[in-house]
């Protein structure tokens, strides 16, 4: 039998924290904003060898018929902040986090991930995502000024130009040669850049990192994004964890790659999912579908049929049949939520459809449609499953949402992980610093600063 | 000493303070960009229970004058953010209060009061933060949104004249803080009900759009961070002329001056309380507290100190200048000069190490220990918040029903 190494499983944790993902009303559930919960779950993953930790990004509460929307757990952090700190009580595990590019300037988040990358020793990763939306432009002073058609050319010259930023400083830029009399080289930290969206120049504050470039993530299955990601990111995220969809969107995305000259192998593909181990099969079953129902309240039921129908339906039964009323034309009930955000009058003939083909009560329908734990059962069956899913070409991993903070990964990391790095798919040990070690994929090739009295001549 | 005991900072910054620090003999400057380097630091720091550390910060690269940049490479360049920098200090440590400085010229408002009510979420309610504008036009094309008034060599021979010119900045660095603190404000504290059996996680009664309409910006709320532990970090400001006062008396919590002696520090004190008269603070209500900044070179030996100061002076080929006061000599000699200005009306000081790790640990191990055996100075922390150490009380949310 030939000895060929197995496809590597990559694997992230996601602390949960928007969206009916976490199953709050849980007697174990515990802050979502304490350090202590971050530290806690951060700690877990690393001890589980997960290639890093990821945090998403909302940068507006959500509001339902115009009051803050409350069923769902409220709260966060700022990303590059609270990973900074988890940066000083862990010491492999790669730090993610999403930062939108819409509402920040390339200086400021070229600094910050550089600083990130510095604080641990060349484990930062930034999620780049983009914005249109004016309701969370409020919160800024610039305003949610972006059209939709310019959000991937923007994202791309900004990640050009944060990639200049980081280049700005080469690796011998900072001698600190006390008997020479120079700390620093000429030169260090100059850019100038002129496009479309960014006319800036000056020096860069902060050295080049441990990484030379953080790892770049993409998330957003659009055409637009999937061809942002072939060409210039590390990681792409994805929503689809069911098989057959997964390997249509892998081969899809990896065929693209060889346009900007890149290899399959430059760009890992990561879906969210969620899993439910217990002992056996049928107990796994049954907590998943407890899990399921405590993530859909009778309250938040109600609340996505509103969010579909732009109509108060405070008056229905969440156990009976759908609201008898066809959804009105333009209300926009739940805000910053994306999901809900277009095609409406579809989704609500595909629900109503499926509730009277299926007998479902209101509940049942959101229940239905929120989806399931994506791998439900014993260890075993859990691992045999994600270790299927990669080697078919289904993902190269995946990003794991636990339904419980902070206890929600133990179960993951002490009983299916042990059983990937037995089948030789899953690292025992973190085997380098970088998490462009964990995930097996370069830096870019250095450019020389674009400026500069001084270049190298060497 | 009769009175209150003095309260401590210590400012930190690269090297230290003299330009030719990085050259001291136990400097080590190949690892200023080194998470150790800074938790060894601050750990030094806190094992000396100051109140708390400052870190520096700027959205370009440092400068002989502060004004304009220049290409020299025989000082320290480079920086990490501040704020990214005192969130990883924050777990290391369980006491000191750690107060970065961040830019409130070009950075969004809304960023900074999230990022400081996460840091105080991370080190349990010992962040604060100081709110500096940019003075340095250059910056701005860094950004190219915008332009900033760009200083010429009359206006920075005289802090009034660099103020003026400087004048509007300060007014929309007022308005961030404004923003900021009614964000940290908008979640009451008890926000958060987990009430199973309505479905409701928060009560949303008890979250508040602020709504702010300012001059120069609006910014809508609510936070998306819950209320930090202290409800409202402290705010910390260095003033040197009457525009900064005035900054201070609207937005600050501690204001770090700069006088040279006794009878100047009577004089700039005179001038911060009138700006906070001007203002309509009530201080009984909103305490500003009034540090002192000094630049410190510190060994036990007479002498040992002006010698190596001197020797950073060759090394640099000029002698050390700074818009604070220079101290050379003794931690006794500097306790003696503590206690004196500090009959002027002073709360505290913060000093400015010449060099680090060496002046920053005859802080802590010289200065501390003379302070305490004249009953000057804590023997223990007795808080565990940085608004715990200075006395200062946790603020109530202005949107709380009797708050």
């Amino acid at each position: 039998m030939p000895t060929t190494r197995r496809k590597q499983v990559h694997l992230a944790a996601q602390l949960p924290g928007i969206h009916n993902v976490t199953a709050w009303s849980d007697p174990r559930s515990e802050s979502q904003i304490a350090i202590g919960s971050f530290i806690r779950l951060a700690q877990t993953a690393e001890r589980g060898k997960f290639d890093f930790f990821f945090l998403a990004e909302g940068l507006r509460l959500r509001e339902h018929k115009g009051r803050i929307y409350d069923l769902d757990v409220v709260g966060r952090p700022e990303n590059l902040t609270v990973l900074s700190a988890l940066s000083a009580v862990t010491t492999h595990l790669g730090l993610a986090a999403t930062v939108n590019a819409t509402f920040n300037e390339p200086y400021e988040v070229a600094r910050r991930l550089a600083t990130l990358d510095h604080l641990s020793g060349g484990r930062s990763a930034w999620n780049v995502v983009t914005s249109y939306d004016a309701f969370t432009g409020e919160n800024f002073r610039r305003g949610g000024f972006l059209d939709e058609a310019d959000r991937y050319t923007r994202a791309a010259e900004f990640l050009g130009l944060t990639r200049e930023l980081w280049d700005s400083w080469a690796s011998g830029d900072l001698p600190a040669d006390a008997e020479r009399d120079e700390f620093v080289r000429p030169g260090a930290g100059h850019f100038a850049h002129r496009g479309r969206h960014f006319d800036v120049s000056g020096r860069f504050t902060t050295p080049r990192g441990p990484q030379g470039h953080p790892v770049i993530i993409q998330s957003g299955e659009s055409d637009a994004g999937r061809e942002f990601a072939a060409s210039d990111a590390d990681v792409i995220f994805s929503k689809y964890n069911q098989l057959d969809v997964a390997r249509a969107f892998y081969r899809d995305v990896k065929r693209r790659l060889a346009t900007y000259g890149r290899t399959p192998d430059m760009l890992k593909i990561m879906p969210t999912a969620s899993v439910v181990v217990a002992d056996t099969d049928e107990e796994a079953a049954a907590y998943a579908a407890e899990i399921t129902r405590a993530l859909v309240s009778p309250q938040t039921a109600i609340a996505h049929l509103e969010a579909v129908w732009g109509r108060d339906l405070s008056g229905y039964d969440p156990d009976g049949p759908l609201p008898d009323v066809e959804p009105a034309a333009d209300a926009h009930f739940l805000k910053g939520h994306s999901v809900f955000r277009k095609g409406r009058g579809e989704t609500a003939r595909q629900w109503r459809k499926l509730a009277e083909e299926r007998n479902l009560s209101m509940r049942e329908l959101v229940i239905e449609v929120n989806g399931g734990q994506t791998f439900i059962g014993s260890p075993r069956t859990v691992a045999d499953a994600i270790d299927h899913f990669v080697q078919t070409d289904g993902a190269d991993g995946f990003v794991l949402v636990p339904h419980l903070t902070p206890g929600g990964l133990d179960d993951l990391v002490d009983r299916v992980v042990p059983l990937l790095q037995e089948k030789g798919v899953f690292r025992k040990e973190y085997t380098g610093k970088l998490l462009r070690d964990h995930l097996g994929v370069r830096a870019p090739e250095y450019t020389a600063r674009p400026v500069g009295d001084e270049k190298e001549t060497r | 000493m009769t009175g209150s005991p003095l309260h401590i900072a210590i400012a930190l910054d690269g090297a230290g303070w003299h330009p030719a620090a990085w050259r001291a003999e136990d400097a080590r400057p190949r690892e200023l960009f080194t998470a150790a380097y800074w938790a060894g630091l601050v750990a030094e720091a806190e094992r000396g229970l100051v109140d708390f550390v400052t870190l520096e910060d700027s959205l370009g690269l440092q400068s002989a004058a502060f004004h304009l940049p220049d290409d020299r490479t025989d000082q320290v360049r480079g920086s990490l953010d501040a704020v990214l920098l005192a969130a990883h200090l924050a777990p290391l440590t369980t006491h000191i209060g750690l107060v970065p400085t961040t830019n409130v010229t070009h950075t969004e408002p809304f960023h900074l009061a999230i990022g400081i009510a996460t840091l105080d979420h991370a080190s349990k309610g010992r962040a604060g933060w100081r709110p500096q504008i940019s003075s340095r036009a250059a910056d701005a094309s860094h950004f190219g949104r915008r332009t900033t008034p760009q200083l010429t060599a009359d206006d920075v021979r005289d802090s009034e004249l660099i103020a003026k010119r400087l004048r509007p900045l300060f007014a929309e660095g007022a308005e961030v803080v404004e923003v900021a603190r009614r964000l940290w404000d908008s979640w009451e504290d008890d926000a958060e009900i987990r009430d199973a059996a309505t479905g409701r996680f928060v009560d949303r009664d008890k979250l508040h759009h602020i709504d702010f309409d300012g001059t120069y910006f609006s910014v809508k709320g609510p936070s998306i961070t819950p209320r930090p532990p202290q409800g409202r970090p402290l705010v910390v400001s260095l003033a040197h002329a009457s525009t900064p006062y005035e900054f201070a008396a609207h937005a600050s919590d501690v204001v770090h001056v700069t006088p040279h002696d006794r009878a100047g520090t009577a004089a700039i004190l005179g001038q911060v309380d009138e700006a906070v008269e001007r203002t309509g603070r009530d201080v009984r209500d909103r305490p500003l507290l009034k540090f002192a900044d000094l630049l410190v070179f510190l060994d036990q030996e007479p002498g040992a100190a002006a010698r190596r100061k001197s020797r950073l002076d060759d090394l640099a080929d000029a002698e050390l200048a700074s818009d604070a006061q220079i101290f050379v000599g003794t931690p006794s000699g500097l306790a003696d000069l503590l206690l004196d200005w500090s009959t002027a009306g002073l709360d505290g000081f913060r000093l400015r190490p010449g060099t680090l790790p060496h002046d920053l640990t005859a802080v802590t191990r010289g200065l501390v220990p003379e302070l305490q055996r004249r009953g000057a100075f804590r023997t223990a922390y007795d808080a565990t918040t940085l608004r715990g150490h200075l006395h200062l009380p946790r603020p109530h949310s202005r949107y709380a029903q009797g708050g």
